[in-house]
């Protein structure tokens, strides 16, 4: 398999090829920026008016005590679930296709997770107490409570942060060093060359290079299933029906991986166009990731039904009243654009025409991400709003500030990753070169029809 | 090329990899110790309207606690006493006194005097005096030695963890209850337990007289005791 096109593509035109965008970026690189600026600006409003007004400036009230600031965490933390899966998994099991696309998936993943983490951080609307949620010794004499699935998620959580931030900085270090060598100016070469940390390519630099890569790949595979299934805990471990679900875990993972090729492709169909990448980040790239995404989106989909037939199949009429609910009650919208965008849309993949359609993907994807936000919207809020006592019933509105933090995570996360674009090659470089035609041994023998 | 980088460069991530641990616990023992209530508040000690001495009237004078703060037995909160309290002997006494003029203003006009608080516990954590004094918890044991206090000064930090100190072990402060407040029962509760420790480090036994009443009070004991104290230990008791 060509995983790079191209005729005689060789090692200086690719990187070339790879650090030109990042040396004079193109004009759609100015445009998105110049969104994404205005929606993290907004995202610094919210904040200071959270902190000024208190949590009070959301639609979150009795009965709905856990509403868009865990939807969008668990979604964010959700995004990142492709990148480690790309990563790690894949690299494990060899997929070479991985190479075109690793890098600037777990970049995402560590602006997803960013993103994530601020939730949590603010959700109390006193981010100064945060130490609250870690193991340390204070004068309240207060610890925290290792029962609970939120403690199991703070030590997941950050721990998939570190994780997933080595094994990115890791693969960056030797493109790092091809940047630095590159770099005209002295603070390019001073920048690029304090993160390279004095990489010189040697065969010794190599070999400590590929044992960690491999060690962190080993390290971070348990992550990929663990943090989302301990993210679904903090459903699952309650009593409420349409939470205390034992599908959730894996039903959780699959989402994530779901929605985390779906942000992936929303990234890259734009910028390998914009960056002019279309020969190394290919349509078969994007066909495989496509088929990532039928397969997870299946699976959710499943999961979905199995929680109507588990409501019904285990007689306890507060369960099937939970999903009756979620499906024609006062959220009917929420569940069925949930499941339109989650399981119908991605059926389309089954058509070659459409997952070999940069467009066709880039639209779906858009649905994909759609689906998954509303995902966690309906299992949050249509779980909570009708629970065990209808005189506490009740409807959830969210504000305009909870709609400004949603958008304002956008921000932060295309700011971040625009300017990873914009600084560090979003392709990995050393990497890719090992699967080019022209690194093939065999290359250019009389019959080497090199496939 | 040449190097963008000095030799002595290659010292920093081991440096860092040193130093970035040790400065993490570093901040956390800073903020352990340097943010809690026993260094920020302990010894806060404002200036007060009058210049009342409780070392003149608590100490020398012996007033009892309650004759001031007289609803502190019944209610959640040990009451300021009204000037006309203080009228009661200042009629009498140093009537034209200076120092003395808000209190017969007070008094004159039914405006409190200002005094400044000290011991002030967050809205958030119920507090209730009465059931303290009747599990016979010495007002000394909170508030320290007031009886020798010219202006009244916080003397113990009044912080969560020390609140649960004593809620989870609850004896060592408990008395018999006609000596709660008895500033001087058990005196050895703050300075010479300490003594009784270097003592016993040193191998020779406290003399008969300090080791005093409260070492061989018993709480369970006390025929004077209706009910045994229950300490609330969990978060809703005072976070209600």
């Amino acid at each position: 398999m060509t995983l790079v096109t191209g005729n005689n593509v060789t090692f200086k035109q690719l990187t070339d090829d790879v650090a030109r965008p990042i040396e004079d970026p193109p004009l759609g690189w100015w445009l998105a920026f110049g969104l994404a600026l205005p929606l993290l600006g907004l995202l610094g409003v919210a904040l200071a008016y959270l902190l000024w007004e208190g949590v009070g400036i959301w639609g979150v009230n009795n009965p709905v005590g856990w509403g868009w600031a865990i939807v969008n965490f668990v979604f964010w933390v959700g995004i990142g679930h492709a990148g480690t899966l790309i990563s790690a998994i894949l690299f494990l099991f060899r997929q070479n296709w991985r190479t075109a696309v690793n890098r600037s998936a777990e970049a995402m993943t560590i602006f997803a997770v960013i993103c994530a983490g601020m939730f949590p951080g603010i959700h109390t609307g006193r981010p100064w107490l945060d130490y609250w949620m870690f193991p340390l010794p204070n004068q309240m004499q207060m610890w925290p409570n290792f029962r609970s699935p939120l403690l199991w998620d703070v030590f997941a959580v950050s721990t998939y942060f570190t994780v997933s931030l080595l094994f990115w900085y890791v693969g960056l270090v030797p493109d790092l060093a091809t940047m630095r060598d590159r770099a005209k100016s002295k603070i390019g070469q001073f920048a690029y060359g304090l993160f390279a940390l004095g990489w010189r390519g040697s065969t010794r630099h190599w070999q400590h290079y590929e044992k960690a890569y491999l060690l962190l790949a080993g390290l971070a595979t348990p992550l990929v299933l663990s943090v989302h299934t301990i993210v679904s805990f903090d459903f699952a471990v309650s009593n409420l029906p349409g939470w205390h679900t034992t599908i959730f875990p894996p039903y959780f993972v699959a989402g994530a991986i779901f929605s985390g090729f779906g942000m992936v492709l929303t990234l890259l169909i734009p910028l390998r166009k914009w960056y002019k990448l279309e020969h190394i980040i290919t349509i078969k790239h994007l066909e495989n990731m496509a088929k990532v995404i039928l397969l997870t989106g299946s699976l959710v989909g499943y999961a979905y039904a199995m929680e109507f037939f588990i409501a019904w199949y285990s007689g306890n009429a507060y369960e099937s009243f939970a999903f009756v609910n979620r499906a024609f009650g006062d959220y009917w919208w929420a569940y069925w654009t949930m499941v339109s965008c989650n399981v119908i849309s991605p059926q389309l993949v089954w058509f070659k025409k459409i997952r070999r359609s940069p467009m066709a993907l880039f639209i779906l994807s858009i649905f994909v991400n759609i689906g998954m936000w509303f995902e966690r919207f309906v299992i949050t809020v249509t779980s909570l709003h009708h629970d065990f006592m209808p005189s506490s019933w009740g409807y959830y509105t969210a504000t305009f500030w909870d709609l400004a933090f949603l958008l304002g995570s956008f921000g932060l996360f295309f700011t971040l990753f625009l300017l990873f674009c914009r600084f560090l090659p979003m392709i990995a470089l050393a990497e890719i070169k090992a699967v080019l035609p022209i690194a093939n041994p065999h290359y250019g023998e009389e019959d080497g029809h090199h496939e | 090329m040449p190097a963008i980088f000095p030799r002595w460069t290659n010292k920093i991530p081991l440096a860092l990899g040193v130093l970035g641990p040790l400065a993490g616990v570093g901040l956390v023992l800073f903020v352990w110790v340097y943010f809690s209530p026993s260094f920020t508040d302990v010894g806060y000690r404002p200036e007060q309207p009058v210049p009342f001495s409780h070392k003149l009237h608590a100490g020398e004078m012996g007033l009892d606690c309650r004759y001031c703060h007289n609803t502190v037995e019944r209610a959640a909160h040990a009451a300021i006493p009204p000037a006309a309290t203080c009228m009661n002997c200042h009629s009498q006494v140093k009537i034209d006194s200076p120092k003395l003029a808000p209190v017969r203003r007070s008094y004159n006009t039914g405006e409190p005097v200002p005094w400044v608080r000290v011991h002030q516990l967050p809205d958030f954590a119920y507090f209730d005096h009465s059931p303290h004094i009747a599990a016979g918890v010495g007002c000394a044991s909170c508030h320290g030695r007031i009886d020798t206090m010219t202006v009244v000064a916080m003397d113990q930090p009044l912080s969560m963890g020390w609140c649960l100190d004593c809620h989870r072990n609850p004896e060592p402060h408990l008395r018999p209850l006609d000596q709660v407040t008895n500033m001087s029962w058990g005196d050895s509760e703050t300075e010479d337990t300490m003594i009784d420790a270097l003592r016993k480090l040193a191998g020779t036994s406290a003399p008969a007289e300090t080791a005093g009443e409260q070492q061989t009070y018993n709480y369970r004991e006390d025929p004077e005791r209706t009910r045994l104290p229950e300490p609330p230990v969990a978060c809703s008791g005072c976070h209600r």
